[in-house]
């Protein structure tokens, strides 16, 4: 289990948990967190799960694969700092992960 | 005109009522939801059925929408294991088949789409599969595994998908298939060829150009298919995957205009202003292609919940979207954005044989669609000059050494 805060693009916060084992994703989306799309489920085929890490949990989110780097390549409002949340698998070690949502997923 | 107290009725948990449902609360709704499902389960996705569900990797709680409590906490009175029987526009009132009635102020139909039955001998046979639903999964897992013979009929994505899943289990496949090639009615022949070379590496044997005729069968479950050629395949268990057509009965029978599926506009709304229909059962406008069609997609789905969620509750409508759709089949992820309308070329960028390559279908300069195979950056940039109509240069579009953020004209 990890406490997860999620920002949208407006500021305003939700801090939900989300069990070891389902993605970032998934953590908002059965949460009803506005600003997470997912419309593909957790494929990697979309885009529309696009998320920033917070710098500080960069390292313990985990590297990103070749298809997730070349979805996020092509995805709007891109930073350093993108990731696509389906990809990040939930552990213990991402307990007091912040993520922030870009303005629009599409 | 914002209703956020209206009752709402929503007739379908699939994808795309479970979304509206879950969208509508996300929008501030306050009137009752109330979610009517003729399945046990509460909504969840459907793709991975055929996919990682299919292969055990992915369980029941992974493959739902949002967990069961969601709707108790969020006000939504889900019902599993009912349906509509028919709808009563001049009351508002819908008949369920419990025999009880349920008013509303707005009706959601998003009762999605069947698949098509082969009207063959045998047809009934246990051992006879389909796959739309978690039930329909669970039995052909259980028919699937090291040994098993299954017969595919349809070489449509379904039943590639589900041919790809049953090698991955251990099955001998065979795929039955009336067209010359597979993915005939979606896809380009160069497609069609490298998908199956790709299956016949893997094991699958195909039968072109071949009809079912029916089923032989022991003890009422199957034994073997049929071919109007005259042979019997063997099998132990059969899917037809031949294609689907939309639950779209209770709003024709209401007399809602319905044309292979309920006719709506860009906010989902149908011709009786207090009906939406979204997902597999509608029949849309698209725009990009300046014509009225009906899509089985999930983006679709979601597409139009939010369409209908926004006009509800009086939000401004949403930006138009690209249709587009995926599947995975071995280690192959297949990303397609548009529809091949009224084209006037097909281009290939890449060569099929490294198994990584695009087709795009052109009209003029436009992209009408894109077949990207391991090609996000080809689906992604396809995506987006589908949606703005820029024109390309198909000399660029076809090098592979012109990166894909380059082939504006």
């Amino acid at each position: 289990m990890a406490k997860i805060t999620y920002i949208e693009h407006d500021g305003t916060e939700h801090v939900v948990d989300v069990k070891t084992g389902l993605t970032v994703m998934e953590g908002a989306v059965k949460n009803n967190v506005p600003g997470i799309d997912a419309d593909c489920g957790g494929a990697c085929a979309c885009a529309t799960c696009h998320v920033y890490v917070d710098d500080a949990w960069k390292d313990k989110t985990g590297e990103s694969s070749a298809m997730e780097e070349s979805m996020l390549d092509f995805a709007e409002n891109v930073e350093p700092n993108s990731r696509l949340s389906c990809q990040i698998k939930v552990s213990d070690a991402l307990d007091g992960l912040v993520v922030r949502l870009p303005e629009s997923q599409h | 005109m914002s209703e956020l107290g209206a009752n709402v009725v929503i007739l379908g948990a699939g994808h795309a009522g479970g979304t509206a449902a879950a969208l509508l609360r996300q929008y501030g709704h306050t009137g009752p939801i109330t979610l009517v499902g003729d399945e046990p389960l509460a909504p969840y996705q459907r793709p991975p059925l055929s996919k990682a569900w299919l292969k055990g990797e992915a369980d029941a709680d992974s493959l739902a929408l949002k967990p069961l409590e969601f709707y108790a906490e969020h006000q939504i009175d889900f019902r599993p294991n009912i349906r509509a029987v028919k709808l009563r526009r001049s009351d508002k009132l819908v008949e369920l088949s419990d025999g009880s009635t349920l008013a509303y102020d707005i009706l959601i139909l998003a009762t999605g789409a069947r698949a098509i039955k082969l009207p063959v001998p045998g047809a009934d046979l246990a051992g006879l599969l389909e796959l739309r639903t978690a039930a329909d999964a669970e039995a052909l897992k259980a028919a699937v595994g090291p040994g098993k013979r299954l017969a595919v009929v349809g070489g449509g994505y379904i039943g590639l998908e589900v041919a790809a899943s049953g090698r991955a289990l251990g099955a001998e496949v065979v795929v039955i298939e009336r067209e010359s090639r597979l993915l005939a009615r979606v896809a380009c022949e160069a497609l069609s060829d490298f998908f199956r070379g790709v299956h016949e590496t893997h094991g699958v044997v195909f039968e072109m150009g071949a009809s079912v005729t029916g089923f032989v069968g022991e003890n009422g479950h199957v034994t073997g298919v049929i071919l109007a050629d005259g042979r019997t395949l063997p099998c132990d268990a059969s899917v037809i995957g031949v294609g689907a057509t939309p639950n779209d009965e209770l709003a024709a029978d209401s007399g809602l205009e319905t044309a292979r599926g309920v006719v709506v506009d860009l906010e989902a709304r149908t011709s009786d202003p207090s009906i939406f229909a979204i997902g597999d059962v509608a029949h849309r406008p698209m725009p990009i292609y300046d014509r009225m069609f009906r899509m089985e997609s999930v983006p679709n789905a979601l597409e139009q919940a939010k369409q209908a969620a926004s006009a509800i509750t009086g939000r401004p409508a949403p930006a138009g979207e690209v249709p587009w759709q995926w599947s995975d089949q071995y280690d192959l992820k297949l990303q397609i954005a548009g529809y091949a309308f009224d084209v006037d070329e097909v281009l290939l960028r890449g060569d099929p044989a490294s198994g990584k390559f695009a087709v795009f279908h052109l009209k003029g300069d436009q992209i009408q669609s894109v077949e990207a195979i391991n090609s996000p950056p080809e689906f992604m940039m396809g995506k987006q000059l589908i949606g703005n109509r820029k024109p390309v240069s198909k000399a660029k579009l076809s090098d592979l050494s012109v990166s894909m953020k380059e082939v504006v004209a």
